[in-house]
């Protein structure tokens, strides 16, 4: 296999994440390992952007992922992280299989507002299930890596954030080869004009059934990472307002670059984390001037900043 | 590609400056320590709980530290600061969820440096806290979220302890009070929100009423959406089925609207309402609530708190601020700021030293501390819990003015399970041990 | 019987209602092809204006109760025709022509902004204006005692969408915006000033929105936090209806309003799923709505 030169610097990237990961105070360990995983999240959304789909559900997901890593240690003795977070990317996978069929059939405002519709659809059902803890949700815990039980604290901290780098950067890889290989290209061609991709002698409809459900595994392993970060899951995650932050962080790292959601999760929780502490009155009213800027100033996203692309090239 | 440098050193140039920026935030992080007691006060100062809760919650925060600073309470609080040393709070916004809270309360006790952190009204805020006050060894007090689950989830917690009380004895005190005042009563129904808190407190309040009032049946029960704000619907359902009581533990504006509407359309003419949260609107129902509807305050707070030194001091320091009498939010907070100021000094530690989390939580522990509401024995939960009465009572309204009418107060064993007892057992059970006045 | 009866009143209540909220929603995206996210926020103004003048003027001025309705009405025209034009000249304007998608999310930070906002001009106290609610009394159906101003309220939803109905479809200015809303390129090309249109539109659509703030605040608590709450509804009630049709948000709102009216009396438990079930149901057998138009795609 050989790696070209953005997979490499990625590389390069995740191991001094790693590394700088022992000599940060905990909060910003914990920060980053929030905004990375979620920033997976956001790669779901990405992906189906890139094909013209704008998902305003990716909550559900990220809900799936997360709550069936909280359940399989409370529930079902699945107490190893890694085979917890694999259960809940299958049953994201399921469940993006059986909505994928009539979520496929719809484009624009409608897609958005069906997958919205189903999200808060898990939302309800979350909220009257009271073994589940309801609204309260419940806590996770006791999770143990390939038999090794990190200690609560640092250690289980540290555990998280660099299996978060590591899946982060084993999905970006994976994202970047898809981009760029045909498939990729032919989602972004859908975008363009999907009539024009039939002619071609392809299926609009499964290629982006194929993208949905790739987008909701991606998803709902960051979920699954944010479950085993924050100790704790709520139907919150599921409710619209969340899915309305990764579209605000998908925009504001733009479509140029596997690299975008990543760095945009991370100044997005800086920018709101300061705001909450130097305005907490109008937190939210600094975070919509901020995506007014990034809309206006730099349309493509943060990732415009570092990439100067001429207008010809496929961005 | 034929700019493959050029990509190359665009990513050096943005994870440098992403480094350099994380970097950055991480050196500005000890500014924090400046020998002062710091203290994380956590509340909803937006959305829909920061009206009702968060707001007078906060008010309360500045008032006590401030009389606290100024050494302006009554003995045995009269000390200036805390043990000595000047408070300075950080007030924090709670809404955004527990995800949120999570992070929000690492950047509190790690970047903030605060030495305690008082906080949270929603239960799963506290819930998701909890484990992580264990896990970052932080002295931290629960004021208001009602969940039983907090120290059941949590057994065996060292640093988190709560002031106020847990649903439960909101409940069982509402059917007690029912039995006091109206043993006669057979027809029940209920309206609450759809999310944990009201479904928590039905199925306590049910439990405690098949119990208590034996003849008595359950009518209707509605579960509309949290922040609905129209009950039309409800409140039709609701008035076909002629219930004499309507148990509600709504809260803030849904509280209110359903008060006006359930007024308006007669239903609270023909039953009597019974608001577990009632009392925190108290001073704005006016003449929109009918006289007689029963009013709960989660305790001995707000309106029912009783009228000793330390209450008089901060219902004048309040009312000379703010120009508002405190509800029961308001109060609960300043119990949380004086138990944090008791632990500290019953730490044993010197004076103008500010202990350590452990020193905070021995001090506190199982003890027994001088309240705005009364004495508060933190008797349950291996001495994490606080214990007190609740009182429940009527809303009279005359003459432009309103006052509260028939209380009955019941006694802390009166209406809390004894140690190592859910509530859902005790109830079950038929209240074994119960000591009621 | 009376539970019937009791569905029928409260679906229509609760329809009129949600109609006067859509309305407002559908005619800005009729026109301009702008989901507007903010529209919760419009609502949320509609209602702090209303609350606060007509609070106002019962605490101080003793004048008769019926000039409360006037000033809830003018309260909302006011903030709509002020907040609208603010919006649509200083914001969307710099907008025009970006991709619908973008356009939402455009909407959302404006939606954050003015959260934001009005708890800077409103605090997070509550606010009232009940007299108007309580002032009309009720009228009783046997055990069923229903609120004269509900009542009322299904009146002047009607004749608002009558209305609205009418000056699309019989006056001058209404052919001219049916001739945007059917192609913009040839309408300019026909001399239509389509950025006067668009004005007049979007703060038309506001008004609606703080109209239906402000006929809601007498029976509420108006706080912080009420607008987030109905967008999601709205936009059930829009998409169901058919994107854009004035029609399709009446039929739509009259369908969830029944609906959940049903689901209160007979399923409580099943009150909380009734709008998306309603909506994916609708969006299973109908993609664009049940008036919707369907597109042609572009080759």
């Amino acid at each position: 296999m050989r790696f070209d030169r953005t997979e490499i610097s990625l590389a390069l990237i995740a191991i001094a994440c790693v590394l700088f990961g022992f000599v940060s105070p905990g909060w910003l360990i914990f920060l980053l390992t929030i905004a990375l995983s979620k920033a997976l999240v956001v790669q779901g959304v990405v992906m189906q952007m890139r094909s013209g789909l704008v998902s305003f559900g990716q909550g559900l997901f990220y809900c799936i992922g997360g709550y069936t890593v909280g359940m399989g240690g409370q529930f079902f003795g699945i107490h190893d992280a890694i085979a917890a977070l694999a259960l809940g990317i299958a049953v994201a996978i399921v469940v993006a299989m059986i909505l994928g069929l009539l979520l496929t059939r719809y484009r624009d405002i409608f897609f958005a507002m069906l997958s919205l519709a189903f999200s808060m659809i898990l939302f309800g059902i979350l909220v009257k299930s009271q073994e589940l803890g309801s609204t309260d949700g419940f806590n996770v815990h006791n999770w143990t890596v390939f038999g090794w039980a990190p200690e609560t604290g640092a250690d289980s901290q540290q555990t998280v954030f660099t299996m978060t780098i590591l899946a982060g950067l084993v999905i970006a890889i994976m994202i970047h080869r898809y981009t760029k290989a045909g498939i990729g290209v032919i989602c972004e061609a859908v975008r363009e004009n999907e009539v024009r991709v039939e002619y071609l002698g392809l299926s609009p409809r499964w290629l982006l059934y194929g993208n949905y459900v790739a987008a909701a595994s991606v998803s709902a392993l960051g979920g699954g990472l944010t479950a085993l970060a924050t100790g704790h899951v709520d139907p919150e995650m599921a409710y619209w307002t969340t899915s309305g932050e990764f579209i605000f962080i998908a925009l504001l790292g733009g479509l140029g670059h596997v690299a975008a959601p990543f760095i945009a999760a991370i100044v997005f929780s800086v920018v709101r984390t300061y705001s909450i502490e130097f305005v907490p009155n109008t937190w939210q009213m600094i975070l919509g001037f901020t995506l007014l800027g990034v809309i206006v100033f730099l349309p493509k996203g943060l990732w415009s900043l570092v990439s100067r692309e001429k207008s010809g090239e496929r961005t | 590609m034929k700019n493959n440098k050029a990509t190359f050193s665009k990513y050096l140039v943005s994870s440098a400056a992403a480094l350099a920026l994380t970097a950055g935030i991480a050196s500005g992080a000890s500014a924090a320590e400046n020998g002062k007691f710091r203290v994380g006060i956590v509340t909803f100062l937006s959305g829909a709980a920061a009206g009702p809760f968060g707001v007078p919650s906060a008010n309360a925060a500045k008032i006590l530290v401030e009389g606290l600073n100024k050494g302006e309470l009554p003995a045995p609080y009269d000390k200036m600061g805390i043990n000595g040393v000047e408070i300075e709070a950080v007030i924090i916004d709670e809404a955004g969820g527990a995800t949120k809270q999570v992070e929000e309360y690492r950047n509190l006790v790690q970047r903030q440096k605060v030495d305690a952190v008082i906080g949270y009204v929603s239960s799963g805020d506290c819930l998701a806290v909890a484990p992580v006050a264990e896990e970052l060894k932080t002295f931290t007090i629960a004021y208001d979220c009602g969940t039983p689950r907090l120290f059941a989830d949590n057994a065996g917690a060292q640093y988190m302890f709560r002031t106020g009380l847990d649903a439960s004895v909101d409940n069982i005190g509402a059917a007690r009070y029912l039995v006091a005042t109206r043993p006669d009563v057979t027809r029940l129904s209920g309206i609450q929100q759809n999310y944990s808190w009201g479904q928590d407190s039905w199925a306590d309040f049910t439990a405690a009423a098949a119990k208590l009032l034996p003849e008595s049946e359950i009518v209707e029960e509605q579960f509309p959406k949290i922040y609905q704000g129209q009950y039309g619907a409800e409140i039709s359902a609701l008035s076909v089925k002629r219930p004499e009581i309507v148990h509600s533990s709504f809260w803030g504006g849904d509280m209110e609207a359903l008060v006006l509407q359930a007024n308006a359309r007669g239903l609270l003419e023909d039953a009597t309402g019974l608001l577990t949260c009632g009392e925190a609107s108290f001073a704005t129902y006016k003449d929109q609530a009918p006289n007689g509807m029963i009013i709960g305050a989660r305790g001995p707070f707000g309106a029912f708190a009783p009228d000793n030194a330390l209450n008089t001091w901060f219902k004048g320091a309040y009312n000379a601020a703010y120009d508002l009498d405190p509800v029961y939010p308001a109060t609960k907070m300043a119990q949380a700021i004086l138990g944090l100021k008791f632990a500290a000094e019953n730490a044993g530690v010197a004076d103008k030293e500010i202990p350590t989390a452990e020193q905070l939580a021995s001090g506190i522990k199982g003890a027994t501390f001088e309240s705005v509401s009364g004495t508060v024995q933190m008797a349950r939960a291996n001495g994490h819990q606080a214990m007190q009465g609740i009182t429940y009572g009527e809303y009279h309204y005359e003459d432009d003015k309103a006052s509260i009418v028939n209380a009955v107060s019941f006694s802390g064993e009166c209406v809390t399970p004894p140690e190592g007892v859910s509530a859902a057992e005790w109830i079950a059970e038929g209240f074994p041990g119960a000591q009621c006045n | 019987m009376t539970s019937f009866l009791a569905v029928l009143i409260d679906g229509s209540i609760y329809a009129s209602w949600l109609f006067l909220v859509a309305a407002g929603l559908t005619v800005i995206y009729g026109v301009m092809r702008i989901l507007n996210m903010a529209h919760g926020s419009f609502y949320a103004i509609g209602a702090y204006s209303a609350a606060s003048l007509v609070g106002w003027y019962f605490n101080n001025g003793i004048g008769p109760a019926w000039i409360s309705y006037l000033l809830l009405v003018g309260a909302a025209l006011l903030a709509g025709l002020i907040v609208g034009v603010i919006v649509e000249r200083g914001l969307l304007r710099l907008m025009y022509g970006r991709d619908e998608i973008l356009m939402v999310i455009i909407t959302y930070a404006l939606l954050l902004i003015l959260e934001d906002t009005m708890k800077i001009v409103w605090g997070v106290s509550p606010y009232f204006a009940y007299q108007p609610y309580t002032e009309l009394g009720r009228t009783a159906f046997g055990l069923l005692k229903v609120s004269n101003y509900d009542l009322a309220l299904v009146g002047v939803s009607c004749l608002l969408g009558l209305g609205l109905w009418a000056w699309l479809e019989r006056t001058n200015q209404g052919k001219v915006l049916r001739a945007v809303i059917h192609d913009r390129e040839i309408a300019v090309a026909m001399g239509v000033n389509v950025r006067l249109m668009f004005t007049i539109t979007f703060v038309m659509g506001t008004t609606l929105g703080a109209l239906a703030g402000a006929l809601t605040a007498p029976a509420i608590s108006v706080v912080p936090g009420i607008g987030i709450e109905v967008i999601v509804l709205a936009f059930a009630v829009v998409v169901i209806g058919g994107l854009g049709s004035i029609g399709g948000a009446a039929v739509g709102a009259l369908l969830v309003g029944l609906s959940r009216a049903a689901a209160v009396h007979y399923a409580p438990e099943f009150e909380l799923f009734v709008i998306y079930g309603v909506m994916s149901l609708v969006l299973a057998f109908r993609p664009e709505g049940l008036f919707g138009r369907t597109m042609a795609r572009k080759i």
